[in-house]
């Protein structure tokens, strides 16, 4: 398999401007006969189909959602960051650039990650110019907060509602260009297969999710923005809906999967409380500027939070990381909150939490302050607890988040089938083994907005491209393995729901592949999973036919593919024998418990390639290269 | 707790539907109300009956993809609350919920509980936007806007576009949904340029999907799970007539 990540050549800081500079152009009468599919519709898909439609190409997109408003990119709470450098306290691109290479513990390409950096300002004064209400000072300037991993201020927020500000901005530039016919959207439309035809990405098949019909669609180019998966582990802080069927298929396809290890666990998570527990809920990290985390000292002390003075607790973030405290990362502040856990000095229910306490910040700077800054998290917390944080202490626990790896691609954002490009959480591209705080919304919508319209432009403009429509028999043949996938499903007469299946197979990932993992748990969880996937495939229970809107259908499709995926995730975590990120081997770690490295065997990517159904998939190598940066261990001490 | 839930049951568009009882047994108070409908669910698929279709996803209140009625209130009976988010400790053991989908003539029922909002859609299509190309944006500081400014603008903003505001109104209008987009951009300065046209193109888009006039209820901003303030209304009103007098129409157009 062919790895060339094709880095521009030259110093590092001008490497994307060397690249636009020379990056083949689409002449404009020209843009219009090219017709680019794009799946997705959260900030990385929204950004880039209604960027490539003001180009003037053709742009077909696609949601499950019955509104592209809604994709999952709306939940994110804190912020975004970008190195403007308004605070004056040192912000470059270089310094985003070295943090978020360090806080991916080492295992991210330089130039992606230098290229995003570089972007991030960009996107502050798009996002502005669209209407997006960031918050501001008295003066009328733009605010920032603090956030995880760094040591300056460059988070800009909306309250807690930024990821929804960001995509309605972008909701609001894809809806214009709908509005002009540019765009033709199709929501509550799922993304079911990719067609390949003469080696290149030339087309998607859809499911209609209310009329059922299953359709063919040509393109000259395919986008991905589909999102992660860390519903793989069914209890996850994602939407429901959100699955990784589409990056799946393409996967099935040809397109080699990158580090699917890499999954990100969140560390101030709303703790689950018993069986019927749908999903969990973030509470911001934005919450770590004020709040303080802390467990009783002694193991056993089953005192009410109040009634435990200073001297009993133990604020374990501030005492093992004293330089970034609370703001340590996420991957290390989630270990740390296990260990505590681990100790039984863990609080509420089942000891699976630790307290995130308002109380100095509340006592230093009033109530007024902090329900300017958290009013709504702090709302929601109470929502769903029935605990008031203003006057307990909230509790927190880990939970599964993001997930860094993805589609490989290349500095392009090209996957490695020709035509198909991969965007934002899809692709595993900038964040190494861990990605910090308020990246994933500045990675999302550098992507769209500002990456993939030259990329693009860059492969259409230097491809000669036979022309294909859906008469083509490729897509009558992906068509029919869809039907066929569709009709098995249905013909199970089994017992059990899609649910009861998920459920279990995500508390094998959480408890194998999750905070911590070993050998001998990775090859254990294999096998289980493999024992459930049969059990699936014979006691499965999807009611109804596939002419309707069928949500058990929907969710039987997605949750056959997290059996395939979470098998490579372990496969993939098994093959890793060192520690980087949140990628936690308990037999790789520092005499000190944090995470240890072995930069000699795996300062690589590690690319899964598919070789058939039932095959065991092939593990390519991409070497990381270092030119600008120093390995070394990642210390926030 | 144990509950009789009443569920609106519609096969799909154009097919008549009813309420079927069904009784819930053993509901936890940390259940939220979609989790009970996850367990009722459950029960029917094992049953070899179809479950309920509901709209559902974040399950965190910001989507905006749920909402029903729950006996008589859009998003159930407490305030400034998606269904998502709305938990079963606020319920009584041996209740009797009536859940039933949006009604109003702009939001055809889909299926069971699920409505077709693509009417929303249409109208930010009509003009909910600020027109920003991509790569022409100044400086973000070069544009300062005042702190409170931003605040009511940002209020504004927090719309999740559930429709809930439609659904509780006896016209069955979107005025707050439209309102509340109107004064968000409009209160910026970024978004003066297209203010009056803006306001005059998505009012004329709502009223051409079928959504009813303001006469003044108020239902819209006591059932908004984002409190959003029907003072967005009356700023709406100001520049649609403004767009209307401007392009030298009669002003009369809009109720309110």
């Amino acid at each position: 398999m062919a790895l060339d990540p094709r880095i521009p050549a030259g110093p590092l800081a001008d490497k994307w401007t060397r690249y636009r500079n020379t990056a083949k152009l689409v002449a404009p009468a020209n843009k219009r006969r090219h017709t680019v599919i794009v799946v997705g519709t959260g900030l990385a898909g929204a950004s880039a189909a209604a960027t490539l439609a003001e180009l003037g190409y053709r742009v077909v997109a696609f949601c499950y959602q019955d509104s592209p408003r809604r994709a999952h990119s709306i939940a994110a709470q804190g912020g975004i960051n970008a190195s403007k450098n308004y605070q004056n306290d040192g912000d470059s691109p270089w310094r985003l650039f070295y943090e978020t290479i360090k806080g991916g513990d080492f295992r991210s390409r330089e130039a992606n990650v230098y290229r995003l950096a570089e972007l991030s300002a960009n996107i502050i004064d798009q996002c502005v110019a669209q209407g997006v209400p960031f918050a501001r000072e008295y003066g009328g300037s733009l605010a920032n907060r603090s956030f995880g991993g760094a040591l300056v201020s460059r988070t800009f927020y909306a309250r807690g509602q930024t990821g929804q500000q960001l995509l309605l901005g972008a909701y609001s530039a894809l809806s214009k260009q709908i509005g002009l016919g540019a765009v033709e959207m199709h929501p509550r439309t799922e993304m079911l297969d990719l067609a390949v035809v003469g080696g290149r990405a030339r087309g998607i098949v859809t499911r209609d999710l209310v009329t059922g019909l299953v359709e063919a669609w040509a393109g000259d180019a395919v986008i991905l923005a589909s999102g992660g998966y860390s519903n793989a582990y069914f209890l996850s802080t994602n939407a429901k809906g959100c699955n990784a069927t589409a990056i799946w298929r393409a996967y099935k396809r040809g397109a080699a999967f990158a580090n699917p290890c890499f999954a990100q666990i969140h560390p101030t998570c709303i703790p689950a409380v018993g069986d019927h527990q749908s999903k969990l809920t973030l509470m911001s990290e934005s919450l770590r500027n004020d709040g303080r985390v802390w467990v009783p000292l002694r193991a056993g002390d089953s005192r009410r939070p109040a009634e435990i003075p200073a001297d009993d607790r133990d604020y374990f973030l501030e005492r093992m990381y004293p330089a970034y405290g609370n703001l340590a990362p996420r991957d290390i502040a989630s270990r740390a909150a296990k260990r505590t856990c681990d100790e039984g000095r863990g609080v509420g229910p089942g000891g699976r939490g630790v307290y995130l306490d308002f109380e100095d910040a509340i006592s230093r700077l009033g109530r007024i302050v902090i329900e300017d800054r958290y009013g709504n998290l702090f709302e929601m917390y109470e929502r769903i607890t029935g605990e008031d944080p203003y006057s307990a202490p909230m509790r927190i626990y880990p939970a599964p988040h993001y997930t860094m790896g993805g589609l490989w691609v290349d500095y392009a954002l090209a996957s490695t089938v020709p035509g198909l490009f991969v965007l934002g959480e899809a692709n595993f591209s900038d964040h190494g083994a861990n990605r910090l705080g308020a990246s994933a919304l500045m990675q999302g919508l550098a992507d769209g907005y500002f990456v993939v319209p030259y990329t693009l432009g860059e492969y259409l403009g230097g491809t000669r491209l036979e022309a294909v429509t859906t008469d083509a028999p490729e897509f009558a043949a992906v068509a029919r393995v869809v039907q066929e996938r569709t009709a098995t499903l249905l013909g199970l007469r089994g017992k059990r729901s899609v649910d009861a299946f998920h459920r279990k197979l995500g508390a094998i990932l959480w408890e194998h592949c999750g905070m911590s993992r070993t050998a001998a748990g990775l090859t254990g969880a294999i096998e289980e999973i493999r024992a459930l996937r049969d059990e699936f495939r014979t006691d499965l229970r999807v009611p109804g036919d596939s002419g309707d809107l069928n949500q058990e259908l929907e969710k039987a499709g997605r949750v056959a593919d997290y059996f395939e995926l979470g098998e490579l995730m372990c496969l993939d975590a098994l093959a890793r024998e060192e520690s980087c990120g949140a990628h936690f081997r308990e037999d790789h770690q520092t005499p000190d418990g944090e995470a240890l490295r072995d930069d000699r065997r795996f300062a690589h990517v590690a690319v899964w390639g598919h070789t058939g159904d039932g095959a065991a998939p092939v593990r390519h190598v991409e070497p990381l290269v270092f030119e600008s940066v120093e390995l070394a261990q990642r210390s926030y001490k | 707790m144990n509950l009789t839930l009443h569920i609106w049951r519609q096969r799909g568009r154009g097919s008549r539907g009813a309420f079927a009882t069904y009784p819930v047994r053993d509901v936890s108070e940390h259940m939220s109300l979609l989790e009970v409908l996850d367990v009722l669910n459950d029960q029917l698929i094992s049953r070899g009956e179809e479950p309920v279709a509901f709209e559902h996803d974040c399950r965190e209140g910001i989507c905006g993809s749920c909402g029903f009625v729950v006996n008589g209130i859009a998003h159930g009976p407490r305030r400034g609350t998606t269904v998502c988010q709305l938990h079963m400790r606020h319920f009584r053991d041996g209740d009797v919920l009536y859940l039933e989908p949006w009604r109003a003539k702009a939001f055809p029922v889909v299926k069971d509980l699920v409505v077709d909002r693509s009417a929303f859609d249409r109208i930010v299509q009509s003009g909910g936007f600020i027109t920003a190309r991509t790569g022409s944006a100044p400086e973000a500081n070069s544009i300062p806007v005042a702190k409170e400014t931003a605040d009511l603008a940002m209020d504004a903003a927090e719309c999740i576009g559930c429709g809930a505001c439609a659904a509780a109104c006896p016209n069955g209008s979107a005025m707050l949904f439209v309102a509340a987009k109107i004064t968000h951009l409009g209160l910026l300065p970024q978004g003066q340029p297209e203010r009056h046209g803006r306001a005059r193109a998505m009012v004329e888009a709502m009223e051409l999907d079928g959504f009813g006039s303001c006469s003044n209820h108020r239902e819209c901003e006591a059932v908004c799970p984002k409190r959003i303030s029907v003072r967005a209304i009356a700023r709406m009103n100001r520049d649609y007539f403004m767009a209307a007098a401007r392009a030298g129409a009669a002003g009369g157009k809009v109720s309110g």
